[in-house]
């Protein structure tokens, strides 16, 4: 079917540029301004889908984001699922088909970027309709910083579908005239295509910027195809107009059938027809506007079907001079149809009883109901609602904090007063943003309009009884079309026992659906309303929930994509690292060197390598991701007693402690060193993975619990490059490089820091080892770590010094029984469990955790302690997280388990495999022999202490 | 012409009657505070195994409207300690019967559960869980990279992203169900035996005469009760507090949301901790995912908007092809946690006052599993063997079920 619908003129699309689209494999055109539905219609399409459980065919409804019906699959320039066709900008090379229901996502990765802003205002007006318009206008001219965002191509909202007339002259040079101010206002932003979804607490507003869909392929790749708007607004102005309600009859559903508003919007801003002959069903005043303007522009309106006893006398006149029936106290009772409507069944109802039909031949057939106003981010914000019996609708209850609600969206449905709503709402929320509204005249300079017919009330009906209910189709009154429930649904539902919306919606399907209900939902409270016998207003609606509209996941995860979906967080000597082959291991945002594979080396292999230079010669690493933290201030000794176990006041200036922080059920949270820089000042390292979490739990106790204490917390993570130097030659190697430094054992002994020159750097030099090993640790500012790692790695040359890797360090302090947080540790070990009761003080009072360690549960001799687990096949590499049995052979699960291992590698030093293991009485049990399931193996193991290598700590003053 | 394809024409009927809504008796053997999936299952199940009937579930709201409402409906029981996976994988059990049991189609579908590791720690922690799983019975592998991509096509395993997958448990009993049909399915049964399920009825006070609860004071008058059983999530710590009692329970939002309906592409359930998402694709077509908590405490059920952003950004790391997907809806339930990530269900200080919550991301799951332990408990005054180790006292005893999993942080 290709015949024009277009009328030659009139309308707000460019006749001047024709655009080819496809729709359901058939080529067809259509102009810039028009949406896909809109020129569908243009072409004598109507039928857009079919329905999703029975494949009922489907049309246009709507002409904006509320339509339930024309479902479309975008498969050109690029495949996006479920689109109505009201919302689609039409452009060249579109090609789309309707849906049956689901949509399909595309095979390749999306191309288009999209991205995220931030805004900041006084004063948000959402919606560029006569209110808003006027909210931005007064808003703007009294010099607040005005945020405007609106859904459509161009600014005007219900001004675009109605011939209405301001100041003597057409609505829309009123509106062209508004945004030329605005725009000309230099605190002023106008966001057209732009729609606020979500609306939360404190003048928070997320809104979807459509940049390119409307170029197609013609977009321009450097453009984000989409942008998430934060916008934070001191006030934010709901004007969002209202949606039409329908009427639900048998046969609601039949492409032609569309809402009254909607043929107004077809016919005034794409100069569409909607249809050749035209049956108009209403209850409201509205709808005449549409008969009327229909005639007008040549369609042939064959009656208007008013529910009321009366029609409005006005509109009454209006219609008898056009010659179009009206017939008063009649409803829509069914209609006939197979792929379009092709007749409407109509009857006298009075009482509740339909009467005998006829049949009404037609095209199209619109239907008004009234006007549900658009409260959803009114509502979305915690606004409450109040049911108004006389528009049969919710309409705002009182204002919230930081939200107003201006024009049909408050339920006031006249021009002029949308426009004095919008000016009166603005005029609040310059108060409310504590704004002057002193360079506003008292009286507002408002548009003089057009005077309005007198109105007769709306007769609130939500659906017409089934004639033939007996019929043997089932019910076919459509209340949620995309979800093809009907009034019987609901029917059953309330018959089942169900008495709220909640249940209905969620038995029914009704409203969960692409349209979240934004025709249906109030229909669906008046329908279970009238079945229980209860007032709408008592019995509520559903939650209006974000988003307002749907918005595709890809603009919500903006930039966050690829590389750049978390920061990556590298060392100051990372490129050294990339350049000499490191293998990199995710640790936290941290990228660690894991290992330096030489000559294709294996991991193991080149552990083993690593290992043996560090416990033979001298190797180095890359500490410079542990976490430090600047602890100052009088009571920072005070503060450090509390949070660690172990004493750290009678700590020396010069001088180095290992700690260890519990969480208050006394499981280990975090280790580290302590330093002591001077009588107020420590600097305290953390784990890689826990540094912020560390930092945060120290702030907690420091704001919240002991306010009095006086000092201060700072990440030096950063600042601060950290080499560890280990093996016999690591003095060697600190004497070549720190000539300042006397490296004696005596004069620097064990857990002891020196400050001197490395490599002419200022560094502070710990001797602290993680391996038993004769350690250093050189710390030097992160600017200047390349040049002394570099440095180092020359003057370690002469004895073959190693940088190693993560792999190795774990091996290493595996050996010595060393344990990792996080690997040896879960939350639920205790110091005395890891077999460091020793850092736990007994003389201080208290520290947190401290009273938990007194609990029945923490004094159980059998609780599961660590100990080492030696493979009796030293060639067997225990998996990590196998767990430990006592038995040699498997029974029927459960099998009581009495730990895991929780580290396993091949030891250098050892000559073999070995592991830690958290064991229950692990102490108990060293000597025995345990098992531990492998495939289909039980592999015998012996139990041991935990440190393995160099139990006398021989090697650690080198 | 060829019929129009209609892919939503399957979805189950419902019964045509599923309870009556009758006023509150002056008296009940039983009263249960929250008509949630707990609530209900537990009055099923009192009334089924134990013989009692003489009961009333009271709903402030409606029934299942809270947390049973709005989960993502992951059924699974891989956990780690022997004392959870032993009530989850009771609960699987039951789940494997239940649709049968209820006489409801429940749309139980044993689609699988794959849980990412995306770090070394991941790896161990993960590797540690499936070995504990198999000696205690539950189903679970160990998956690398290339079988998750045989069990979830669509999951992107390249190495050259962010955080790559490093491989996955995978437990093939696991799945999903339809959440609020399961609440109904109980109520139904539960009303045909005799229970009264008693809506817009909130509890406002405990009747509690020489340290033995006798009645509740609701919005519609004064119930006495032989047995008062606290089943109201978060809310049950305001209860509690009616008799004295301090729980220590923290109530946080937990969003979730959904796509459109889709044409079939995710066969599984995909988990992942560590970019925090979770995903499955529901029988009508449409993808529901979930993320991680809300960091602050309240009880309103909706949640920051940056969370479901990050979410957004971990999904469409895992499944490139969810980007021209759309965000339908989004909300919050509120998850009740306790120190130790573990539930609360049990006796109290308090004679025939009983309790169950804290059971934060795992409530759903566990519907039938806790139901059916918790009749046990209001039954015969004693826990069931398996919700014995979840006590109040736990918490002053240390003997916690820390089920926060290892830490994941690495030196």
């Amino acid at each position: 079917m290709t015949s024009s619908f277009r009328l030659p003129t009139g309308g707000r699309v460019d006749r001047s540029t024709e655009l080819a689209f496809t729709f359901n494999g058939e080529a067809l055109t259509g102009h810039r301004g028009d949406t896909l539905a809109s020129a569908l219609l243009a072409n004598g399409v109507h039928q857009v889908a079919t329905s999703v459980r029975l494949g009922r065919p489907r049309g246009i409804v709507a002409a904006g984001a509320e339509d339930p019906s024309a479902l479309v699959q975008v498969e050109e320039p690029f495949p996006e699922p479920m689109l109505t066709a009201t919302t689609v900008e039409l452009h060249d090379g579109l090609v789309a088909r309707g849906l049956p229901g689901q949509g399909r996502l595309a095979d390749e990765p999306d191309p288009a970027r999209y991205d995220a802003v931030h805004a900041h205002c006084d004063v948000l007006v959402v919606g560029a309709g006569p209110a808003g318009l006027t909210a931005a206008l007064t808003a703007a001219r009294a010099g607040a910083r005005v945020v405007l965002v609106d859904e459509q191509r161009e600014a005007g909202g219900s001004l675009l579908g109605a011939p209405e007339r301001l100041d003597g002259a057409p609505a829309l040079d009123w509106v062209a005239a508004a945004v030329d101010e605005l725009t000309a206002h230099r605190d002023v932003r106008v966001l057209q295509r732009t729609t606020a979804f979500g609306h939360y607490d404190d003048g928070f507003v997320l809104a979807l910027e459509k940049r390119t869909d409307h170029l197609g392929a013609q977009a321009p790749a450097n453009r984000a195809r989409q942008r998430v708007w934060r916008i934070r607004a001191g006030h934010v102005v709901v004007a969002t107009g209202a949606h039409e309600r329908p009427i639900v009859f048998a046969g609601n559903d039949r492409p032609g059938i569309m809402l009254a508003g909607a043929a107004r919007t077809y016919l005034n801003r794409y100069a569409v027809l909607p249809g050749s002959e035209v049956v108009v069903f209403t209850s409201d005043d509205a709808a005449y506007a549409a008969a009327v303007e229909i005639a007008d522009a040549g369609g042939h309106v064959a009656a208007v079907i008013e529910a009321r006893a009366k029609a409005p006398a006005h509109w009454a006149e209006e219609c008898a001079r056009r010659g179009i029936e009206v017939r008063t106290g009649h409803v829509v009772t069914g209609t006939s149809g197979t792929d379009r409507v092709t007749r409407a069944h109509v009857a006298m109802l009075a009482d509740g009883v339909v009467g005998p039909r006829t049949g009404i031949a037609c095209d199209t057939l619109l239907v008004s109901g009234g006007w549900n106003p658009t409260v959803h981010l009114y509502s979305q914000a915690r606004g409450r609602l109040r049911y108004d019996a006389a528009l049969g609708a919710f309409v705002p209850g009182e204002e919230i904090d930081r939200a107003s609600v201006a024009g049909s969206a408050t339920g006031e449905f006249t021009l002029a007063g949308a426009l004095r709503s919008g000016h009166d709402a603005a005029r609040r929320a310059l108060a409310s943003a504590g704004l002057s509204t002193e360079g506003l005249p008292a009286e507002p300079e408002l548009p003089v309009t057009d005077p309005e017919p007198p109105a007769q009330p709306t007769r609130v009906l939500w659906s017409v009884p089934d004639p033939d209910p007996d019929a043997g189709h089932g019910d076919q009154r459509f209340v949620d079309l995309q979800r093809d429930a009907t009034v019987g649904d609901i029917l059953r539902a309330t018959g089942a026992g169900m008495r709220s919306v909640e249940h209905v919606k969620r038995y029914t399907t009704i409203g969960t659906a692409h349209d979240q209900g934004k025709t249906s939902g109030v229909i669906a409270s008046g329908i279970v309303a009238e079945a229980l016998g209860v007032d709408v207003g008592e019995l509520g609606t559903t939650t209006f929930r974000p988003p307002y509209t749907p918005v595709a996941f890809a603009a919500l995860a903006g930039r966050d994509r690829g590389v750049l979906h978390d920061p990556v967080r590298v060392t100051a000597v990372h490129d050294w690292h990339v350049m000499h082959g490191a293998e990199f291991e995710n640790v936290g945002q941290w990228k660690r060197p894991w290992y330096y594979p030489q000559d294709g080396e294996d991991l193991e292999t080149a552990v083993l390598r690593e290992c043996a230079a560090a416990r033979e010669s001298v190797a180095m690493m890359d500490g410079s991701t542990l976490g430090k933290i600047d602890v100052q201030g009088p009571d920072a000794a005070e503060l450090l007693d509390r949070l660690y176990t172990n004493l750290m006041s009678s700590l020396k200036v010069g001088s180095v402690r290992y700690g260890v922080m519990c969480g208050l059920d006394g499981m280990v949270i975090d280790d580290g060193t302590v330093i002591r820089v001077a009588d107020d000042r420590f600097l305290v390292t953390t784990t890689t993975g826990n540094a912020a979490k560390i930092l945060d739990w120290m702030e907690e106790w420091v704001q919240t619990e002991w306010p009095e204490l006086r000092v201060h917390l700072a990440s030096v993570t950063e600042q601060w490059a950290t080499i560890p130097l280990v093996g016999p030659r690591s003095r060697d190697v600190l004497a070549a490089v720190a000539p300042d430094l006397d490296v004696s054992n005596d004069a620097f002994p064990f857990m002891t820091w020196r400050d001197t020159g490395v490599a002419g750097v200022p560094a502070r030099v710990c001797r602290i080892s993680f391996s038993g090993e004769l350690a250093y640790e050189v710390n030097v500012p992160a600017w200047d770590a390349l040049a002394v790692w570099e440095a180092i790695f020359a003057a370690g040359r002469q004895w073959g010094i190693t940088p190693y890797g993560t792999e190795t360090m774990h091996v290493l302090r595996a050996e010595k029984g060393y344990p990792i947080i996080g690997q040896e540790t879960d939350g639920t070990v205790t110091p005395q469990d890891l077999g460091m009761a020793w850092v736990v003080s007994k003389k201080k009072d208290d520290f947190v955790g401290k009273r938990s360690f007194s609990r029945p549960e923490n004094l159980r001799p059998d609780r599961k302690q660590l100990v080492g687990l030696l493979p009796v096949d030293g060639d067997v590499l225990l998996p990590e997280g196998g767990q430990v049995v006592e038995v040699d052979a498997l029974s029927q699960p459960p099998v009581p388990m009495l730990g895991h291992v929780t580290s396993s590698y091949r030891s250098a030093a050892l000559g073999r495999t070995f592991a830690l293991a958290l064991v229950r009485s692990g102490r108990e049990r060293v000597g025995q022999t345990l098992y531990v399931p492998l495939e289909d193996e039980l592999v015998p193991v012996t139990v041991t202490d935990s440190v393995l290598f160099d139990k006398e700590g021989s090697r650690r003053d080198g | 012409m060829t019929a129009p394809r209609t892919p939503g024409a399957d979805l189950p009927d419902h019964p045509d009657f599923l309870w009556r809504n009758p006023d509150p008796k002056p008296s009940y053997d039983v009263v249960i505070v929250g008509g949630g999936g707990h609530g209900l299952a537990t009055a099923y199940y009192l009334a089924k195994n134990h013989g009692i009937t003489n009961i009333a579930v009271l709903e402030k709201g409606w029934l299942a409207g809270g947390n049973m409402a709005r989960n993502t409906t992951i059924i699974r029981s891989n956990y780690l300690w022997d004392e959870s996976s032993g009530i989850y994988e009771h609960s699987l059990k039951l789940w494997e019967g239940l649709e049968e049991d209820l006489g409801y189609p429940i749309l139980f579908s044993q689609r699988g559960v794959l849980n990412l590791a995306h770090s070394l720690q991941d790896v161990r922690d993960s590797v540690r869980r499936v070995h504990a799983n198999r000696l205690n019975g539950v189903d679970a592998e160990w998956l690398d990279p290339q079988q998750v991509k045989e069990v979830c096509p669509i999951v992107n395993i390249s190495p050259d992203v962010r955080y790559p997958v490093l491989g996955a448990t995978y437990q093939p009993r696991a799945g999903i169900a339809k959440h609020d049909y399961v609440a109904w399915g109980f109520a139904r049964r539960a009303n045909e035996l005799g229970v009264d399920l008693i809506q817009n009825c909130e509890v406002q006070g405990l009747d509690i005469e020489g340290g033995r609860v006798t009645g509740v004071r609701t919005s519609r008058g004064t119930i006495r009760a032989g047995r008062v059983a606290l089943a109201a999530a978060g809310h049950t710590s305001v209860l509690a507090e009616m008799a004295g009692l301090r729980l220590p329970l923290q109530s946080h939002p937990l969003q979730a949301l959904v796509s459109e309906l889709l044409e079939p592409v995710h066969p599984t359930v995909v988990m992942s901790n560590a970019v925090h998402v979770y995903v499955s694709q529901a029988h009508k077509g449409e993808l529901v995912m979930g993320a991680g908590i809300d960091g602050y405490n309240g009880y309103g059920q909706r949640g920051a908007f940056h969370i479901i952003e990050r979410q957004m950004a971990a999904a469409l790391e895992l499944f490139p092809i969810f980007a021209r997907a759309h965000l339908l809806r989004s909300w919050a339930g509120i998850v009740d946690t306790t120190p130790d990530a573990s539930p609360i269900v049990g006796l109290t200080p308090v004679e025939n006052l009983y309790l169950n919550c804290g059971w934060g991301t795992g409530g759903f799951k566990a519907t039938p599993g806790v139901g059916w332990c918790f009749a046990h408990t209001v039954a015969t005054g004693t826990p069931h063997p398996y919700n014995a180790p979840f006590t109040l006292e736990r918490f002053t005893t240390g003997a916690l079920v820390d089920e926060h999993g290892a830490a994941a942080v690495a030196h």
